[in-house]
Protein backbone atom coordinates (compact mmCIF):
# COMPACT_ATOMS: atom_id res chain seq x y z
CA UNK A 1 0.00 0.00 0.00
CA UNK A 2 1.65 3.44 -1.25
CA UNK A 3 0.64 6.51 0.31
CA UNK A 4 -0.47 7.98 -2.69
CA UNK A 5 -2.01 6.64 -5.67
CA UNK A 6 -3.43 9.10 -9.15
CA UNK A 7 -5.82 6.92 -10.89
CA UNK A 8 -7.59 7.50 -14.34
CA UNK A 9 -10.95 5.98 -15.45
CA UNK A 10 -11.77 6.69 -18.83
CA UNK A 11 -14.14 5.50 -21.68
CA UNK A 12 -17.49 6.84 -22.68
CA UNK A 13 -21.02 8.20 -20.76
CA UNK A 14 -22.72 5.62 -19.13
CA UNK A 15 -20.54 3.38 -18.40
CA UNK A 16 -20.42 4.73 -14.39
CA UNK A 17 -17.03 5.70 -14.59
CA UNK A 18 -17.51 8.87 -12.50
CA UNK A 19 -19.46 6.70 -10.05
CA UNK A 20 -16.61 4.04 -9.98
CA UNK A 21 -14.39 6.97 -9.02
CA UNK A 22 -16.55 8.34 -6.18
CA UNK A 23 -17.03 4.47 -4.66
CA UNK A 24 -13.51 4.32 -5.15
CA UNK A 25 -12.98 7.84 -3.12
CA UNK A 26 -15.48 7.10 -0.39
CA UNK A 27 -13.81 3.74 0.55
CA UNK A 28 -10.80 5.41 0.67
CA UNK A 29 -11.96 8.13 2.89
CA UNK A 30 -13.24 5.28 4.97
CA UNK A 31 -9.40 4.35 5.41
CA UNK A 32 -8.76 7.45 6.53
CA UNK A 33 -7.43 8.69 3.65
CA UNK A 34 -7.71 12.32 1.93
CA UNK A 35 -9.42 12.21 -1.52
CA UNK A 36 -9.92 14.65 -4.57
CA UNK A 37 -12.28 13.05 -7.67
CA UNK A 38 -12.21 15.00 -10.69
CA UNK A 39 -14.02 14.33 -14.16
CA UNK A 40 -13.88 15.72 -17.56
CA UNK A 41 -16.69 14.79 -20.41
CA UNK A 42 -18.16 16.91 -23.12
CA UNK A 43 -22.12 17.93 -24.25
CA UNK A 44 -23.21 14.29 -24.40
CA UNK A 45 -23.83 12.64 -20.48
CA UNK A 46 -24.44 9.22 -22.75
CA UNK A 47 -21.99 7.85 -25.62
CA UNK A 48 -19.11 10.81 -25.48
CA UNK A 49 -16.07 10.72 -23.83
CA UNK A 50 -16.10 10.24 -20.11
CA UNK A 51 -12.87 10.05 -17.48
CA UNK A 52 -12.82 10.28 -13.37
CA UNK A 53 -9.74 11.10 -12.05
CA UNK A 54 -9.12 10.07 -8.52
CA UNK A 55 -6.01 10.65 -5.94
CA UNK A 56 -6.01 9.25 -3.05
CA UNK A 57 -3.36 10.81 -0.61
CA UNK A 58 -2.21 10.15 3.17
CA UNK A 59 -1.25 13.99 3.26
CA UNK A 60 -3.35 17.25 1.63
CA UNK A 61 -3.88 16.80 -2.05
CA UNK A 62 -2.66 20.05 -3.64
CA UNK A 63 -2.89 19.96 -7.52
CA UNK A 64 -6.27 17.78 -8.17
CA UNK A 65 -5.46 16.24 -11.08
CA UNK A 66 -3.66 13.12 -12.05
CA UNK A 67 -0.37 14.09 -13.61
CA UNK A 68 1.41 11.03 -13.77
CA UNK A 69 -0.97 7.52 -13.11
CA UNK A 70 -0.11 4.68 -11.02
CA UNK A 71 -3.23 2.70 -12.87
CA UNK A 72 -5.57 3.46 -15.73
CA UNK A 73 -8.58 1.16 -16.78
CA UNK A 74 -9.84 2.18 -20.31
CA UNK A 75 -13.08 1.13 -21.12
CA UNK A 76 -13.03 2.09 -24.61
CA UNK A 77 -10.47 2.27 -27.36
CA UNK A 78 -10.02 5.76 -27.49
CA UNK A 79 -9.16 5.65 -23.59
CA UNK A 80 -6.71 2.99 -23.92
CA UNK A 81 -5.15 5.29 -26.90
CA UNK A 82 -4.76 8.45 -24.67
CA UNK A 83 -3.99 7.53 -21.32
CA UNK A 84 -2.69 4.31 -21.56
CA UNK A 85 -0.79 3.62 -24.54
CA UNK A 86 2.22 5.53 -23.19
CA UNK A 87 2.50 3.54 -20.10
CA UNK A 88 4.61 -0.13 -19.48
CA UNK A 89 5.23 0.50 -16.05
CA UNK A 90 2.36 0.96 -14.65
CA UNK A 91 -1.37 -1.50 -14.35
CA UNK A 92 -3.65 -0.96 -16.86
CA UNK A 93 -6.82 -2.52 -17.03
CA UNK A 94 -9.00 -2.67 -19.76
CA UNK A 95 -12.44 -4.61 -20.88
CA UNK A 96 -11.19 -7.69 -23.19
CA UNK A 97 -15.61 -7.34 -24.56
CA UNK A 98 -15.29 -3.43 -25.91
CA UNK A 99 -11.35 -3.55 -26.78
CA UNK A 100 -9.16 -5.67 -28.49
CA UNK A 101 -6.65 -7.94 -26.63
CA UNK A 102 -3.34 -6.81 -27.08
CA UNK A 103 0.09 -8.07 -25.59
CA UNK A 104 2.23 -6.26 -22.30
CA UNK A 105 3.56 -7.25 -18.71
CA UNK A 106 1.33 -4.36 -17.16
CA UNK A 107 -2.06 -5.36 -18.87
CA UNK A 108 -4.67 -6.85 -17.60
CA UNK A 109 -7.73 -7.67 -20.11
CA UNK A 110 -10.86 -9.17 -18.75
CA UNK A 111 -14.15 -9.38 -20.61
CA UNK A 112 -15.82 -7.01 -17.68
CA UNK A 113 -18.90 -6.22 -19.56
CA UNK A 114 -19.68 -9.46 -20.53
CA UNK A 115 -19.13 -10.99 -17.00
CA UNK A 116 -21.36 -8.29 -15.65
CA UNK A 117 -24.30 -9.12 -18.68
CA UNK A 118 -23.67 -12.68 -17.26
CA UNK A 119 -24.29 -11.34 -13.64
CA UNK A 120 -27.33 -9.95 -14.91
CA UNK A 121 -26.70 -6.54 -15.36
CA UNK A 122 -23.99 -4.73 -17.45
CA UNK A 123 -23.77 -1.50 -15.24
CA UNK A 124 -22.11 -3.85 -12.95
CA UNK A 125 -19.01 -3.71 -15.57
CA UNK A 126 -17.13 -1.23 -13.06
CA UNK A 127 -17.74 -2.73 -9.87
CA UNK A 128 -15.68 -5.68 -11.24
CA UNK A 129 -13.21 -3.37 -12.64
CA UNK A 130 -12.57 -1.45 -9.38
CA UNK A 131 -12.51 -5.29 -7.52
CA UNK A 132 -10.02 -6.15 -10.13
CA UNK A 133 -8.25 -3.06 -9.45
CA UNK A 134 -8.14 -3.31 -5.75
CA UNK A 135 -6.91 -6.82 -6.20
CA UNK A 136 -3.78 -6.25 -7.89
CA UNK A 137 -3.26 -2.97 -6.30
CA UNK A 138 -4.29 -3.22 -2.54
CA UNK A 139 -5.30 0.59 -2.95
CA UNK A 140 -8.37 0.21 -1.20
CA UNK A 141 -9.63 -2.86 1.31
CA UNK A 142 -12.32 -5.09 -0.83
CA UNK A 143 -14.35 -4.30 3.08
CA UNK A 144 -14.15 -0.82 2.30
CA UNK A 145 -15.45 -1.15 -0.92
CA UNK A 146 -18.22 -3.48 0.30
CA UNK A 147 -19.24 -0.88 2.66
CA UNK A 148 -19.89 1.91 0.23
CA UNK A 149 -21.70 -0.25 -1.63
CA UNK A 150 -24.42 -0.98 1.26
CA UNK A 151 -24.04 2.80 1.90
CA UNK A 152 -24.97 3.43 -1.76
CA UNK A 153 -27.81 0.50 -2.76
CA UNK A 154 -29.78 -1.86 -0.75
CA UNK A 155 -31.41 -5.27 -1.08
CA UNK A 156 -31.18 -7.09 -4.36
CA UNK A 157 -28.53 -3.97 -5.97
CA UNK A 158 -26.61 -3.71 -3.57
CA UNK A 159 -26.25 -7.42 -3.51
CA UNK A 160 -25.87 -7.41 -7.02
CA UNK A 161 -22.45 -4.74 -6.72
CA UNK A 162 -20.66 -6.49 -4.53
CA UNK A 163 -21.37 -10.26 -6.17
CA UNK A 164 -20.01 -8.23 -8.71
CA UNK A 165 -16.97 -6.82 -6.82
CA UNK A 166 -16.34 -10.68 -5.22
CA UNK A 167 -15.93 -11.51 -9.25
CA UNK A 168 -13.40 -8.68 -9.81
CA UNK A 169 -11.41 -9.65 -6.93
CA UNK A 170 -11.54 -13.24 -8.43
CA UNK A 171 -10.38 -12.77 -11.15
CA UNK A 172 -6.77 -12.01 -9.67
CA UNK A 173 -6.97 -14.19 -7.06
CA UNK A 174 -7.42 -17.26 -9.56
CA UNK B 1 -21.54 12.92 17.71
CA UNK B 2 -18.33 12.22 15.96
CA UNK B 3 -19.47 13.81 12.32
CA UNK B 4 -18.98 11.98 9.13
CA UNK B 5 -16.52 13.21 6.08
CA UNK B 6 -17.89 12.40 2.85
CA UNK B 7 -16.94 12.74 -0.30
CA UNK B 8 -19.23 15.36 -2.19
CA UNK B 9 -18.73 17.89 -4.75
CA UNK B 10 -18.30 21.40 -4.61
CA UNK B 11 -21.66 22.28 -5.90
CA UNK B 12 -22.88 20.23 -3.20
CA UNK B 13 -21.21 22.18 -0.79
CA UNK B 14 -22.31 25.45 -2.12
CA UNK B 15 -25.90 24.12 -1.51
CA UNK B 16 -24.78 23.21 1.82
CA UNK B 17 -23.45 26.18 2.62
CA UNK B 18 -26.06 28.17 1.76
CA UNK B 19 -28.49 26.61 3.76
CA UNK B 20 -26.06 26.21 6.70
CA UNK B 21 -26.15 30.08 6.15
CA UNK B 22 -30.13 30.21 6.38
CA UNK B 23 -30.42 30.28 2.93
CA UNK B 24 -34.48 29.13 2.75
CA UNK B 25 -35.49 30.31 -1.23
CA UNK B 26 -33.53 29.07 -4.19
CA UNK B 27 -34.97 29.99 -7.58
CA UNK B 28 -33.07 29.43 -10.34
CA UNK B 29 -32.64 27.85 -13.89
CA UNK B 30 -30.56 24.82 -14.04
CA UNK B 31 -27.44 25.03 -16.22
CA UNK B 32 -23.68 23.34 -16.67
CA UNK B 33 -21.48 23.31 -14.33
CA UNK B 34 -23.65 24.99 -11.91
CA UNK B 35 -27.04 22.28 -12.26
CA UNK B 36 -26.17 20.16 -9.30
CA UNK B 37 -26.85 23.11 -7.02
CA UNK B 38 -30.43 23.21 -8.46
CA UNK B 39 -30.90 20.10 -7.85
CA UNK B 40 -29.78 19.86 -4.52
CA UNK B 41 -31.76 22.55 -3.58
CA UNK B 42 -34.75 20.77 -5.39
CA UNK B 43 -34.21 17.71 -2.86
CA UNK B 44 -33.35 19.47 0.18
CA UNK B 45 -35.59 22.62 0.13
CA UNK B 46 -39.18 21.28 0.68
CA UNK B 47 -37.34 19.08 3.51
CA UNK B 48 -36.27 21.83 5.91
CA UNK B 49 -39.42 24.54 5.30
CA UNK B 50 -37.44 26.37 2.11
CA UNK B 51 -38.52 26.60 -1.45
CA UNK B 52 -36.77 25.78 -4.75
CA UNK B 53 -38.62 27.54 -7.39
CA UNK B 54 -37.67 26.30 -11.09
CA UNK B 55 -38.12 29.86 -13.30
CA UNK B 56 -38.04 30.52 -16.63
CA UNK B 57 -35.20 31.76 -17.04
CA UNK B 58 -32.03 33.33 -15.71
CA UNK B 59 -33.92 37.04 -15.49
CA UNK B 60 -37.11 35.87 -13.57
CA UNK B 61 -34.42 33.62 -11.31
CA UNK B 62 -32.62 37.00 -10.11
CA UNK B 63 -36.02 38.83 -10.20
CA UNK B 64 -37.70 36.24 -7.89
CA UNK B 65 -34.56 35.90 -5.04
CA UNK B 66 -34.65 39.89 -4.90
CA UNK B 67 -38.30 39.10 -3.78
CA UNK B 68 -37.70 36.56 -1.58
CA UNK B 69 -34.85 38.92 0.27
CA UNK B 70 -37.40 41.66 0.61
CA UNK B 71 -39.58 39.58 2.39
CA UNK B 72 -37.07 38.62 5.00
CA UNK B 73 -35.55 35.27 3.53
CA UNK B 74 -32.42 34.86 2.78
CA UNK B 75 -32.25 34.13 -0.83
CA UNK B 76 -30.24 32.85 -4.08
CA UNK B 77 -29.47 31.81 -7.59
CA UNK B 78 -26.75 29.71 -8.82
CA UNK B 79 -26.04 29.97 -12.76
CA UNK B 80 -22.90 29.98 -15.35
CA UNK B 81 -21.83 32.59 -18.15
CA UNK B 82 -25.06 32.35 -19.97
CA UNK B 83 -26.97 32.84 -17.43
CA UNK B 84 -25.27 35.54 -15.20
CA UNK B 85 -25.36 37.52 -18.36
CA UNK B 86 -29.22 37.42 -17.98
CA UNK B 87 -29.21 38.34 -14.59
CA UNK B 88 -27.21 41.66 -14.92
CA UNK B 89 -30.02 43.80 -15.18
CA UNK B 90 -31.95 42.77 -11.81
CA UNK B 91 -28.76 41.99 -10.18
CA UNK B 92 -27.78 45.93 -10.66
CA UNK B 93 -31.40 46.49 -9.19
CA UNK B 94 -30.54 44.35 -5.68
CA UNK B 95 -27.43 46.59 -6.25
CA UNK B 96 -29.23 49.87 -6.05
CA UNK B 97 -32.40 48.78 -3.70
CA UNK B 98 -29.61 47.17 -1.70
CA UNK B 99 -31.05 43.71 -1.26
CA UNK B 100 -29.14 41.26 -0.05
CA UNK B 101 -28.71 38.23 -2.04
CA UNK B 102 -26.32 35.66 -3.21
CA UNK B 103 -25.01 34.42 -6.65
CA UNK B 104 -22.89 32.08 -7.57
CA UNK B 105 -21.57 31.79 -11.20
CA UNK B 106 -19.62 28.89 -11.97
CA UNK B 107 -17.60 29.94 -14.85
CA UNK B 108 -17.33 28.24 -17.83
CA UNK B 109 -15.42 28.36 -21.07
CA UNK B 110 -17.26 31.41 -23.35
CA UNK B 111 -18.01 33.59 -25.26
CA UNK B 112 -22.04 32.86 -25.33
CA UNK B 113 -22.60 29.27 -24.50
CA UNK B 114 -18.45 28.18 -25.27
CA UNK B 115 -17.79 25.41 -24.62
CA UNK B 116 -20.22 24.46 -21.53
CA UNK B 117 -18.54 21.49 -19.85
CA UNK B 118 -15.03 23.26 -19.54
CA UNK B 119 -13.64 25.49 -17.09
CA UNK B 120 -12.89 29.15 -17.40
CA UNK B 121 -11.86 32.23 -15.30
CA UNK B 122 -13.04 34.72 -17.97
CA UNK B 123 -15.90 36.43 -16.21
CA UNK B 124 -13.73 38.43 -13.85
CA UNK B 125 -14.83 41.70 -15.18
CA UNK B 126 -17.89 40.96 -15.89
CA UNK B 127 -18.62 40.11 -12.13
CA UNK B 128 -17.09 43.21 -11.79
CA UNK B 129 -18.91 45.77 -13.86
CA UNK B 130 -20.99 43.70 -15.64
CA UNK B 131 -24.13 46.08 -14.85
CA UNK B 132 -24.36 49.53 -15.90
CA UNK B 133 -24.09 52.61 -13.59
CA UNK B 134 -21.44 53.22 -10.41
CA UNK B 135 -21.33 50.55 -7.77
CA UNK B 136 -19.12 48.49 -5.32
CA UNK B 137 -19.51 45.03 -5.68
CA UNK B 138 -18.03 41.84 -3.75
CA UNK B 139 -17.12 38.35 -5.00
CA UNK B 140 -15.51 35.89 -3.83
CA UNK B 141 -13.44 32.92 -5.37
CA UNK B 142 -13.11 29.50 -3.82
CA UNK B 143 -10.30 26.75 -4.63
CA UNK B 144 -11.72 23.94 -2.58
CA UNK B 145 -14.69 21.84 -1.62
CA UNK B 146 -14.15 22.97 1.84
CA UNK B 147 -14.06 26.75 0.67
CA UNK B 148 -17.01 26.36 -1.88
CA UNK B 149 -18.70 25.69 1.95
CA UNK B 150 -17.20 28.34 3.78
CA UNK B 151 -16.82 31.25 1.27
CA UNK B 152 -21.13 30.43 0.30
CA UNK B 153 -21.17 30.65 4.06
CA UNK B 154 -19.23 33.82 4.45
CA UNK B 155 -21.26 35.53 0.94
CA UNK B 156 -24.45 35.58 2.67
CA UNK B 157 -22.67 37.30 5.73
CA UNK B 158 -21.53 39.85 3.87
CA UNK B 159 -24.51 40.02 1.60
CA UNK B 160 -26.57 40.22 4.93
CA UNK B 161 -24.41 42.83 6.64
CA UNK B 162 -24.07 45.32 4.15
CA UNK B 163 -27.65 45.35 2.01
CA UNK B 164 -25.39 44.37 -1.09
CA UNK B 165 -25.60 41.08 -3.84
CA UNK B 166 -22.66 38.96 -3.61
CA UNK B 167 -21.06 37.37 -6.18
CA UNK B 168 -19.33 33.74 -5.38
CA UNK B 169 -17.28 33.13 -8.39
CA UNK B 170 -16.81 29.78 -8.68
CA UNK B 171 -15.27 27.96 -11.72
CA UNK B 172 -16.11 24.47 -13.55
CA UNK B 173 -13.15 22.82 -11.37
CA UNK B 174 -14.05 23.75 -8.08
CA UNK B 175 -17.92 22.86 -8.78
CA UNK B 176 -17.64 19.28 -10.07
CA UNK B 177 -14.40 18.17 -7.88
CA UNK B 178 -15.11 15.93 -5.23
CA UNK B 179 -13.17 16.10 -1.77
CA UNK B 180 -13.23 14.81 1.78
CA UNK B 181 -15.46 16.99 3.54
CA UNK B 182 -17.22 17.12 7.41
CA UNK B 183 -19.89 19.71 7.65
CA UNK B 184 -19.25 21.89 11.03
CA UNK B 185 -21.37 21.61 13.75
CA UNK B 186 -24.25 24.54 13.65
CA UNK B 187 -22.61 27.41 15.62
CA UNK B 188 -18.88 26.25 14.24
CA UNK B 189 -19.06 28.93 11.46
CA UNK B 190 -20.40 31.89 12.06
CA UNK B 191 -23.46 32.82 10.65
CA UNK B 192 -24.87 36.66 10.67
CA UNK B 193 -28.21 37.98 10.08
CA UNK B 194 -29.56 41.27 8.30
CA UNK B 195 -30.43 44.16 10.90
CA UNK B 196 -34.13 44.52 11.13
CA UNK B 197 -35.19 48.02 12.21
CA UNK B 198 -36.15 48.98 15.62
CA UNK B 199 -37.64 52.35 15.28
CA UNK B 200 -42.06 52.91 15.43
CA UNK B 201 -43.11 52.28 11.61
CA UNK B 202 -43.71 54.88 11.00
CA UNK B 203 -41.00 56.63 11.00
CA UNK B 204 -38.84 53.66 9.17
CA UNK B 205 -36.25 54.62 6.37
CA UNK B 206 -35.74 51.90 4.46
CA UNK B 207 -32.53 53.75 3.34
CA UNK B 208 -30.96 55.69 5.77
CA UNK B 209 -27.88 54.15 7.15
CA UNK B 210 -27.26 54.01 10.69
CA UNK B 211 -23.99 54.65 13.11
CA UNK B 212 -22.34 51.74 11.10
CA UNK B 213 -23.10 52.92 7.42
CA UNK B 214 -25.38 50.55 6.50
CA UNK B 215 -29.34 50.80 6.68
CA UNK B 216 -31.65 48.29 8.72
CA UNK B 217 -33.88 46.22 6.44
CA UNK B 218 -37.56 45.28 7.57
CA UNK B 219 -39.12 42.98 5.79
CA UNK B 220 -42.29 43.16 3.07
CA UNK B 221 -45.24 41.65 4.98
CA UNK B 222 -44.28 43.22 8.32
CA UNK B 223 -45.91 45.78 9.88
CA UNK B 224 -42.64 47.86 8.10
CA UNK B 225 -44.79 49.36 5.08
CA UNK B 226 -42.06 50.63 2.51
CA UNK B 227 -41.01 51.45 -0.79
CA UNK B 228 -38.73 50.02 -3.54
CA UNK B 229 -37.39 51.56 -6.84
CA UNK B 230 -34.61 51.09 -9.00
CA UNK B 231 -34.63 54.57 -9.83
CA UNK B 232 -32.98 57.21 -7.64
CA UNK B 233 -33.97 57.06 -4.49
CA UNK B 234 -33.59 58.92 -0.81
CA UNK B 235 -33.30 57.37 2.49
CA UNK B 236 -37.19 57.04 2.96
CA UNK B 237 -37.49 54.62 -0.47
CA UNK B 238 -39.32 57.66 -2.76
CA UNK B 239 -37.60 58.86 -6.00
CA UNK B 240 -35.84 61.69 -5.36
CA UNK B 241 -33.57 63.13 -8.76
CA UNK B 242 -31.95 65.71 -6.67
CA UNK B 243 -28.22 66.05 -7.75
CA UNK B 244 -27.07 66.17 -4.05
CA UNK B 245 -29.51 63.38 -3.24
CA UNK B 246 -27.76 61.33 -6.31
CA UNK B 247 -24.14 61.77 -5.41
CA UNK B 248 -25.29 60.51 -1.60
CA UNK B 249 -27.14 57.71 -2.79
CA UNK B 250 -24.29 56.40 -4.96
CA UNK B 251 -21.64 57.29 -2.72
CA UNK B 252 -23.15 55.41 0.02
CA UNK B 253 -23.38 52.46 -2.32
CA UNK B 254 -19.77 52.47 -2.40
CA UNK B 255 -18.88 53.56 1.14
CA UNK B 256 -20.43 50.81 2.55
CA UNK B 257 -18.21 48.66 0.83
CA UNK B 258 -14.92 51.05 1.08
CA UNK B 259 -15.60 51.37 5.01
CA UNK B 260 -15.40 47.83 5.99
CA UNK B 261 -13.21 47.04 2.67
CA UNK B 262 -10.70 45.09 5.72
CA UNK B 263 -13.26 42.47 6.81
CA UNK B 264 -14.35 41.66 3.56
CA UNK B 265 -11.06 41.37 2.20
CA UNK B 266 -9.83 37.98 2.42
CA UNK B 267 -6.38 36.34 1.06
CA UNK B 268 -4.18 33.49 1.78
CA UNK B 269 -0.38 32.67 1.69
CA UNK B 270 1.95 29.90 1.18
CA UNK B 271 5.60 30.55 1.85
CA UNK B 272 5.88 34.19 0.77
CA UNK B 273 8.25 34.78 3.89
CA UNK B 274 11.40 34.19 1.55
CA UNK B 275 10.22 34.42 -1.36
CA UNK B 276 11.57 36.13 -4.87
CA UNK B 277 8.84 34.99 -6.97
CA UNK B 278 5.59 35.73 -6.23
CA UNK B 279 2.17 33.79 -8.11
CA UNK B 280 -1.13 35.33 -7.44
CA UNK B 281 -3.82 33.14 -8.18
CA UNK B 282 -7.41 32.52 -7.43
CA UNK B 283 -9.93 29.58 -8.06
CA UNK B 284 -9.22 26.23 -8.44
CA UNK B 285 -5.78 27.76 -10.25
CA UNK B 286 -4.47 28.33 -6.97
CA UNK B 287 -3.78 24.78 -6.67
CA UNK B 288 -1.67 24.64 -9.41
CA UNK B 289 0.17 27.58 -8.60
CA UNK B 290 0.65 25.57 -4.83
CA UNK B 291 2.03 23.22 -6.52
CA UNK B 292 4.11 24.64 -8.57
CA UNK B 293 6.05 27.14 -6.12
CA UNK B 294 6.56 23.74 -4.07
CA UNK B 295 8.25 22.32 -7.64
CA UNK B 296 10.20 25.76 -8.10
CA UNK B 297 11.41 25.47 -4.25
CA UNK B 298 12.86 21.96 -5.14
CA UNK B 299 15.07 23.74 -8.21
CA UNK B 300 16.02 26.07 -5.66
CA UNK B 301 13.94 28.91 -6.54
CA UNK B 302 12.38 30.63 -3.80
CA UNK B 303 8.42 30.73 -4.59
CA UNK B 304 5.29 31.70 -2.72
CA UNK B 305 1.56 32.14 -3.55
CA UNK B 306 -0.76 34.63 -2.65
CA UNK B 307 -4.38 33.39 -2.91
CA UNK B 308 -7.07 35.85 -3.75
CA UNK B 309 -9.85 34.48 -1.65
CA UNK B 310 -11.69 38.10 -2.08
CA UNK B 311 -11.95 39.25 -5.92
CA UNK B 312 -13.57 42.01 -5.41
CA UNK B 313 -12.87 44.63 -3.93
CA UNK B 314 -9.55 43.75 -5.39
CA UNK B 315 -7.18 43.30 -2.87
CA UNK B 316 -5.14 45.76 -3.47
CA UNK B 317 -2.93 46.61 -0.27
CA UNK B 318 -2.62 42.81 0.46
CA UNK B 319 -0.54 42.61 -3.57
CA UNK B 320 1.65 45.88 -2.94
CA UNK B 321 2.54 44.99 0.11
CA UNK B 322 3.63 42.03 -1.04
CA UNK B 323 4.93 42.93 -4.79
CA UNK B 324 7.42 45.43 -3.87
CA UNK B 325 9.24 42.19 -1.96
CA UNK B 326 9.00 40.00 -4.69
CA UNK B 327 11.81 40.07 -7.91
CA UNK B 328 8.76 38.97 -9.99
CA UNK B 329 5.30 38.19 -10.37
CA UNK B 330 3.47 35.36 -11.89
CA UNK B 331 -0.18 35.58 -12.82
CA UNK B 332 -1.88 32.40 -13.90
CA UNK B 333 -5.46 32.34 -14.85
CA UNK B 334 -7.93 30.41 -17.08
CA UNK B 335 -8.63 33.91 -19.95
CA UNK B 336 -7.18 35.45 -22.53
CA UNK B 337 -7.28 38.83 -21.55
CA UNK B 338 -5.33 38.45 -18.49
CA UNK B 339 -8.40 39.95 -16.29
CA UNK B 340 -6.32 39.63 -12.66
CA UNK B 341 -3.12 40.07 -14.14
CA UNK B 342 -4.27 43.43 -15.65
CA UNK B 343 -5.60 44.88 -12.62
CA UNK B 344 -2.04 43.46 -10.49
CA UNK B 345 0.09 45.56 -12.95
CA UNK B 346 -2.34 48.61 -12.25
CA UNK B 347 -1.71 47.94 -8.29
CA UNK B 348 2.14 47.11 -9.01
CA UNK B 349 3.30 49.72 -11.47
CA UNK B 350 4.40 49.17 -14.94
CA UNK B 351 7.92 48.59 -13.67
CA UNK B 352 7.06 45.44 -12.12
CA UNK B 353 7.91 42.26 -13.71
CA UNK B 354 4.63 40.87 -14.17
CA UNK B 355 4.29 37.71 -16.01
CA UNK B 356 0.53 36.54 -17.22
CA UNK B 357 0.40 32.76 -17.69
CA UNK B 358 -3.29 31.92 -19.74
CA UNK B 359 -5.39 29.21 -21.19
CA UNK B 360 -7.96 29.42 -22.61
CA UNK B 361 -8.70 26.41 -24.47
CA UNK B 362 -11.20 25.02 -21.83
CA UNK B 363 -8.55 22.83 -20.46
CA UNK B 364 -6.77 23.48 -17.07
CA UNK B 365 -4.20 25.13 -16.00
CA UNK B 366 -1.42 22.65 -15.21
CA UNK B 367 1.96 22.93 -12.33
CA UNK B 368 4.03 22.45 -15.11
CA UNK B 369 2.59 25.84 -17.14
CA UNK B 370 3.22 27.60 -14.46
CA UNK B 371 6.84 26.42 -13.71
CA UNK B 372 7.93 27.05 -16.98
CA UNK B 373 7.18 30.80 -16.61
CA UNK B 374 8.82 30.75 -13.13
CA UNK B 375 11.47 29.11 -14.59
CA UNK B 376 11.99 32.01 -17.17
CA UNK B 377 11.69 34.48 -14.56
CA UNK B 378 13.96 33.24 -12.50
CA UNK B 379 16.71 32.99 -15.20
CA UNK B 380 15.74 36.71 -16.58
CA UNK B 381 15.39 38.29 -13.90
CA UNK B 382 17.32 36.66 -10.35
Amino acid sequence: MKDRYEIILAGSGGQGLIVCGMMLGEAAILEGKNVVQTQSYGIASRGGFSKAEVIIDKEEIIYQQVIKPDMVLALTEEAMEIYASGYSDIPVFYDTTLLEAREGDNLYGFPFTEMARNLGHTGTANMIALGAMSAVTGLVKVASLESVIKKRFSGKVADMNIMALCSGVDLIAK
Amino acid sequence: MQREAKLIQGNQAIAEGAIYAGARFFAGYPITPSSEIAEECSRVMPRIGGVYMQMEDEIASMGAIVGASLTGAKSFTATSGPGFSLMQENLGFAVMAEVPCVVVNVQRSGPSTGLATKPAQSDIMQVRWGRHGDQAVIALSPSSVMECFTLTVEAFNLAERFRVPVILAADEIVAHMRENFTLPAPGEVKVFDRKKPSVNPDSYKPFEPGEDGIAPLAAYGSEYVFHVTSSMHGPEGFSNNSPANAAWKVAQLHKKIERYRDEIVITKTFDVEDMDVLLIAFGAVTRAARAAALEARKEGIKAGVLQLVTVWPFPDREIAELGKKAKTVVVPEMNYSGQVAGEVTRVLGPATDIRRVNKYNGQIITPGDILEEIKRGAKEVL
